[in-house]
């Protein structure tokens, strides 16, 4: 409960973004503010100040004021709120990591009720499928296809994704973790066709379409919401990973991966950029799995009674 | 030139290249108020000799090739290696620009209308392997340029007689009549087809380097060619480093043009992230970076360690070309639009500060021949930058009739340039297109925007001075020669062709041969020209910092080639 309180905020703040970034820090979160200044407690100062000591070399973005209308945790390398870029971020690599989740979820439980459910040539050709996609190292996987479509406009049939479309990352991050969810899908299909209420209901004359509606999806689905929440972790990190490398999220628009990648070169004189938003994923991450447990332990209550044993 | 571009193969026929430091107001404003002493260019004192001279790269800087290598990173070091028949001078200051005699006893005379010089090689000078530099390898050397594709072969040495021939079968380039080597009289003719004023300037880079005649015909890549300078190179691995060590065979000759070297060995070892660079420096376990120090380092290095380094301006710029071709800017309103756009003051602090960089108006940078302070795309009015305005550069966007089109900026991934393109989105986004950046390797962002089958359509890059003349930089860059549809050596990145104003230019390079003061007026007025018609937006020109640590000293900086590396001691 406590870590869906947790989600719940952070998504919450993350949906208010455009208020907070509106209303209190008065600030564009997406536009570079390079030569802009700030007023605090009545002093007017340069967001991004020129270094005034010895040779005075460098340029360095205001730190944290914390105070909420003024730069609550300073300044990225554009001048830009971080802040408010963290809320923003948040609206992206939220979405980005559970609507890939969705879809990694729904593309898994198709393969694997279709593989285990039908068996044979079917499942040979959908297992090799998903061992192929499993043969490369995930992440690798994901930089070469992020590379490839992240900065080109990809046409398929009628639909056209331009160039800094969320909708690549979710595709890419969907689709690579089918096989992860696959397979244990595959194999509880396998278990499942054997027991007696499918052989029930086989004897009865139900026909494959129903039987994978009425009796095997409604006994997978519990399996694939646990699920779920953990992808969505897993997603989202993957996808603040590639935005780390700048082959997610495009600028200006911000995720967390890509403001920790803008807080790489200010770790020295602003560490906040990096490690804040570092640990609002953490948080997130750690509250995804929480939940996916307790989700799994409410759905299965044998898994929790082995886990209190 | 591109600064850190690393080159090995002969992509860049159409680049030139320079490299040379001097402060806005024309003074060098290196620091050398270092803990160490300096004998800034004077006598060489031997107090100061030995000792291992261990410099640091992120990443190595491809062949060892010096009449194919293309990087300022390997010039410099070129510099106490290889001669040519004449060199910059090597010292620190403004001179380093003078052309003095190296393996040629003196400077000649052009005769024959400015189409002929004849060199008088000196005597006794031998290679790193002990065998002595005769007429035949100056012309073994020069046919090698075309032998072996050198980057400039087709734009500094096309004027050589025979040339034409050599850049369409490279393989048996004779430069007939084009170099003529006698042995007895120990002399060098070089026959162009047109006089050129600039031609000294260009015997004096490295790719024109005189060579062992036996050298291979082909990219030595790793393999070392015996050189004629103090230092040879002893071994080279691009993943792990470079040594360099005494030429044993090595006698000064010209202080002017090959200095002594005051370290035994040069050790320069790659593979080291920028930060660990600079804290290696710091702790004196390296003597210099050749890497930028990154930004969030700048402070600490100018504050802590100001003692220890060197700030010089460069004779350089950095611009953004737009593609006069294509839309949106084949249209003239909307590249003014830019100019007027963008606030050069917020791209000197997104470069590391007003100690680092300055704002510019033109593409001759300050202090450059043909440079005229004139300033069109300026709020208020000025003859230097003051502001952006907005309001005009909208209004042009208007008339233009290209608002809300898409634009694409391809910028380099490093974390500068990644920072400005993301900067220029914003600006373009701010008057009214649909902005987006791209950013890529920085091995092939160069290239890759030079080729219109590419279709970029607005990008960033940099240009530094191959020699103090201003055709290096408008009739390069903006001349209608350099510009090849579909080659990735189109260095006319904005694909301009005005024959207007290459008339102009035409006529400035005319009379280069009577007057070099005459001509730079005449470029100065090419500048402006170019910058109504707006191909390009100048944004900054840039200062380059040299770390150096503690124990190091005797620091000079050449506007011609940087740090002069042989000239650092350790004792």
């Amino acid at each position: 409960m406590g870590s869906l309180v947790v989600l719940i905020l952070i998504v919450a703040a993350c949906v208010a973004a455009p208020l907070y970034a509106n209303n209190i820090a008065h600030v564009d979160a997406f536009a570079s503010n390079v030569q802009g200044t700030y007023t605090l407690n009545g002093v007017t100062g340069p967001v991004l100040v020129n270094s005034t000591e010895g040779l005075g070399l460098g340029v360095t973005p205001i730190g944290p004021t914390w105070n909420f209308s003024t730069y609550f945790l300073g300044a990225d390398n554009q001048g830009r709120d971080v802040f408010a870029r963290i809320l923003y971020g948040g609206r992206n690599s939220l979405l980005i990591g559970f609507v890939s989740a969705v879809l990694c979820c729904m593309l898994a439980g198709l393969v694997g009720v279709v593989a285990g459910y039908f068996g044979k040539g079917v499942d040979a050709v959908l297992s090799r499928a998903l061992d192929v996609l499993w043969a490369f190292p995930v992440y690798l996987l994901a930089i070469c296809l992020s590379v490839v479509l992240i900065n080109t406009t990809l046409t398929i049939g009628p639909w056209t994704l331009t160039s800094g479309s969320l909708l690549l990352p979710i595709l890419i991050i969907g689709i690579i973790y089918v096989p992860y969810v696959a397979r244990p899908i595959r194999g509880q299909v396998m278990s499942l066709r054997e027991r007696e209420f499918v052989q029930a209901a086989v004897g009865a004359g139900a026909k494959d379409s129903r039987l994978l509606r009425r009796e095997l999806l409604p006994n997978v689905l519990p399996t694939l919401i646990v699920f779920l929440p953990l992808m969505t972790a897993i997603n989202m990190l993957t996808e603040s990973a590639l935005s780390f490398l700048s082959i997610g999220v495009q600028p200006p628009d911000a995720s967390w991966g890509t403001i920790i990648n803008d807080g790489v070169g200010l770790l020295y004189t602003r560490p906040m950029v990096a490690i804040a938003p570092g640990i609002i994923l953490a948080i997130t991450a750690v509250a995804l799995n929480l939940l996916g447990d307790g989700v799994r332990d409410a759905l299965d209550p044998k898994a929790r009674l082995r886990g209190s044993l | 030139m591109k600064l850190r571009l690393v080159v090995g193969t002969a992509t860049f026929a159409s680049l030139v290249l320079v490299l040379a430091a001097c402060t806005s107001d024309g003074s060098t404003t290196s620091n050398t108020s270092g803990s160490a002493s300096s004998a800034a260019g004077g006598a060489y004192d031997p107090a100061h000799a030995g000792g291992t001279l261990t410099l640091l790269a992120k990443s190595a800087g491809g062949t060892l090739d010096p009449q194919i290598n293309y990087t300022l990173q390997y010039w410099q070091l070129y510099q106490a290696a290889y001669d040519g028949l004449t060199s910059f001078k090597k010292v620190d200051g403004a001179d380093s620009f003078t052309v003095v005699p190296d393996l040629a006893e003196k400077i000649p005379q052009a005769t024959r209308g400015g189409k002929t010089y004849v060199f008088t090689m000196r005597k006794g000078i031998k290679f790193s392997d002990g065998t002595p530099v005769t007429t035949d390898d100056v012309v073994a050397s020069f046919q090698r340029i075309f032998k072996v594709s050198s980057p400039t072969a087709g734009s500094f040495y096309n004027g050589i007689v025979g040339a034409d021939a050599c850049l369409n079968t490279p393989a048996t380039c004779t430069l007939a009549g084009g170099v003529v080597g006698d042995k007895a009289a120990g002399t060098v003719t070089i026959n162009l087809t047109a006089p050129d004023p600039e031609f000294l300037y260009k015997l004096s880079v490295p790719h024109a380097s005189i060579l062992p005649a036996s050298a291979p015909s082909k990219d030595a890549g790793t393999t070392p060619i015996p050189t004629t300078g103090p230092y040879m190179f002893k071994s080279y691995d691009p993943n792990t480093s470079l040594v360099m060590v005494r030429n044993p065979y090595f006698k000064l000759w010209s202080q002017d043009a090959q200095p002594q070297a005051y370290a035994d060995e040069i050790d320069y070892k790659f593979g080291l992230t920028v930060e660990a660079e600079v804290t290696a420096v710091e702790n004196g376990q390296a003597n210099w970076l050749f890497d930028p120090p990154p930004a969030d380092r700048l402070a600490e290095i100018g504050s802590e360690y100001a003692s220890q380094a060197h700030v010089n301006t460069l004779t350089a710029y950095w611009y953004a070309p737009m593609n006069v071709n294509i839309p949106p800017f084949n249209n003239v309103k909307a590249r003014q639009a830019v100019n007027w756009a963008i606030d050069r003051n917020a791209l000197v602090k997104l470069y590391g500060g007003p100690e680092l960089a300055a704002p510019v108006c033109t593409i001759l940078p300050p202090d450059f021949p043909g440079h005229v302070d004139n300033c069109q795309y300026t709020n208020p009015a000025g003859s230097t930058w003051q502001g952006p305005d907005l309001a005009k550069a909208k209004q042009l966007v208007q008339e233009s009739g290209t608002a809300g089109q898409p634009v694409t900026i391809i910028v380099s991934d490093d974390e500068v340039n990644a920072a400005m393109g993301e900067y220029l989105q914003s600006v373009l986004n701010s008057i009214g297109y649909k902005a987006t950046v791209k950013a890529i390797s920085g091995n092939v962002q160069f290239t890759y925007i030079q080729n219109t089958k590419n279709n970029v359509q607005i990008s960033l890059t940099s240009w530094y001075q191959d020699y103090p003349a201003a055709s290096d930089f408008l009739n390069v860059l903006l001349g209608c020669a350099s510009f090849t549809p579909g080659s990735d050596s189109s260095i006319n990145i904005a694909g301009f062709c005005d024959k207007t104003i290459q008339a102009q230019m035409d006529a400035a390079l005319k009379t280069e041969q009577t007057s070099m003061d005459a001509a730079n007026k005449q470029w100065a007025a090419v500048d402006q020209a170019v910058m109504t018609a707006s191909p390009q937006a100048p944004l900054i020109t840039p200062k380059l910092i040299d770390f150096l640590s503690a124990d190091t000293g005797n620091y000079q900086f050449s506007k011609q080639f940087y740090m002069l590396v042989s000239q650092l001691w350790v004792k």
